[in-house]
């Protein structure tokens, strides 16, 4: 158990700093942002208790914000997607249901059931995340077309991450 | 009472969500509203160094560029100086004027240790903070144009509101016509700025120079913004559409130059009074 934690310590460090860092620079035509961050926290265990898995969230998102100057709208953003994850996934709940400790991921339940888990969630940050910066509907028509590219960005670089390192973080 | 508890209990989830959230809301509007009111931003010395160390980085490819930027700045500030040098010969005239007139202006040189151009409000960190006399609502230019205005102040660090972020508005001048409208991003391309409020009697040409107008007080006069890029057909309105090349690329800006306006205070209390007086 105490592993663990150490584990997802230092990947949420490196998850933060992968965004910062390096993804930060990285946006296509203007309009395809990647948030892999949003990866880390969706690849939390099963269990974890959906307390801890909205602190996580919260932190993380204000973590993200220090470094973009956009207070509060990431954390918003994470916090919601956090509230919502614990539902879809009874929803998707694959055959079998989940394994003791599982990690909702490729690994372990396939390609497509990922694809089905986290394509709605990524969707849903990055529309309450861009929404909230337009701070409101008057850029509708443009804030849509950013939404729609980045979760294909962002659901890319995810799922290019877990394949690049598949057995991590199956603890 | 008791039951008030279980229910709470049973929704914890639901409460610490709405809990979380509210708590987001109010920094959220907090940092739209006020200046300098919130601790997580990118003026917090952790982070700038973090972001410091990035555009270290990144500057290395833009090197040669900067490099060429900055040699022409100086020649052209050359030239500016010996035609002042020729000037004061000859007249003479600065020797009875006031001097804080002549010295209306500061500037300070910065490094940018943060800069973004893809969201909708942008926003600009440079290394210098409130030690080196940077305080908010001081004008931010580069040797190319117009930067942005000066948001919140640490001790080292300070946050810039870029020229490209929808809330901000400059006003403007067309220098053939003598002409004033207000400079706004309208979000999209970060290489064009909106010119407003140009009325549909002047007739605006391609390539027209629109500088800072000096009328807030917070940048000086003549301080270039841009080149008019494209007159849009006019929609129903009384103004002009009119599309502005800014003269600065934000995506390759390395160094800014912060403007400390020594008479802003005193403009601005003599403007306020106008109303009062009515």
């Amino acid at each position: 158990m105490n592993r663990s934690i150490i584990i997802q310590g230092i990947s949420f460090v490196i998850y933060l700093f992968l965004q910062v860092l390096i993804l930060k620079n990285s946006v296509l035509f203007g309009s395809a942002f990647c948030f892999v961050y949003i990866g880390y926290l969706l690849l939390l265990p099963v269990e974890t208790n959906p307390l801890w898995l909205m602190f996580i969230g919260f932190g993380m998102g204000l973590f993200i914000d220090m470094f973009y100057d956009s207070v509060g709208i990431h954390a918003a953003a994470s916090v919601g997607v956090m509230y919502l994850r614990n539902f879809w996934l009874a929803r998707v709940t694959p055959q079998g249901g989940y394994d003791n400790g599982a990690v909702p991921s490729i690994a372990a339940d396939g390609l497509q059931w990922f694809m089905i888990y986290a394509t709605p969630l990524v969707f849903i940050h990055h529309a309450l995340l861009f929404f909230i910066e337009a701070g409101g509907f008057q850029y509708f028509g443009f804030t849509l077309v950013k939404v729609i590219f980045s979760t294909l960005y962002t659901m890319l670089v995810v799922l290019i991450i877990q394949y690049l390192f598949p057995g991590e973080r199956r603890i | 009472m008791g039951r008030i508890f279980l229910f709470i209990y049973q929704y914890r989830a639901f409460f610490t969500f709405l809990l979380l959230e509210l708590f987001c809301t109010w920094l959220v509007i907090l940092n739209n509203r006020y200046q300098g009111a919130s601790f997580f931003n990118s003026a917090n010395s952790f982070v700038a160094s973090v972001n410091g160390f990035s555009q270290n980085t990144r500057e290395y490819f833009s090197l040669r560029e900067t490099n060429s930027m900055l040699a022409e700045e100086n020649t052209a500030l050359r030239k500016k100086l010996e035609q002042l040098n020729q000037l004061a010969l000859k007249t003479d005239t600065l020797a009875g004027a006031d001097s804080t007139v002549i010295k209306r202006f500061d500037f300070i040189s910065a490094k940018v240790v943060n800069n973004s151009i893809d969201r909708l409000t942008n926003f600009i960190t440079l290394n210098r903070g409130s030690e080196d006399g940077i305080k908010p609502g001081m004008a931010v230019i580069s040797s190319a144009g117009v930067v942005g205005k000066i948001k919140i102040t640490s001790e080292h660090f300070s946050v810039v509101t870029s020229v490209l972020n929808v809330d901000i508005m400059v006003s403007a001048l067309m220098k053939r016509t003598g002409y004033f409208g207000t400079i706004q991003w309208d979000g999209h391309d970060p290489d064009y700025v909106k010119l407003k409020f140009i009325p549909l009697h002047v007739k605006p040409q391609v390539g027209d120079t629109i500088m800072t107008s000096g009328y807030s007080g917070v940048f000086p006069e003549g301080i270039m913004v841009g080149t008019i890029a494209k007159i849009n057909p006019g929609r129903e309105t009384s103004f002009h559409d009119l599309d502005v090349k800014l003269s600065q690329d934000f995506r390759k800006l390395s160094y800014a130059t912060i403007i400390r306006s020594n008479l802003l205070n005193e403009l601005d209390s003599l403007e306020m009074k106008v109303p009062n007086m009515q």
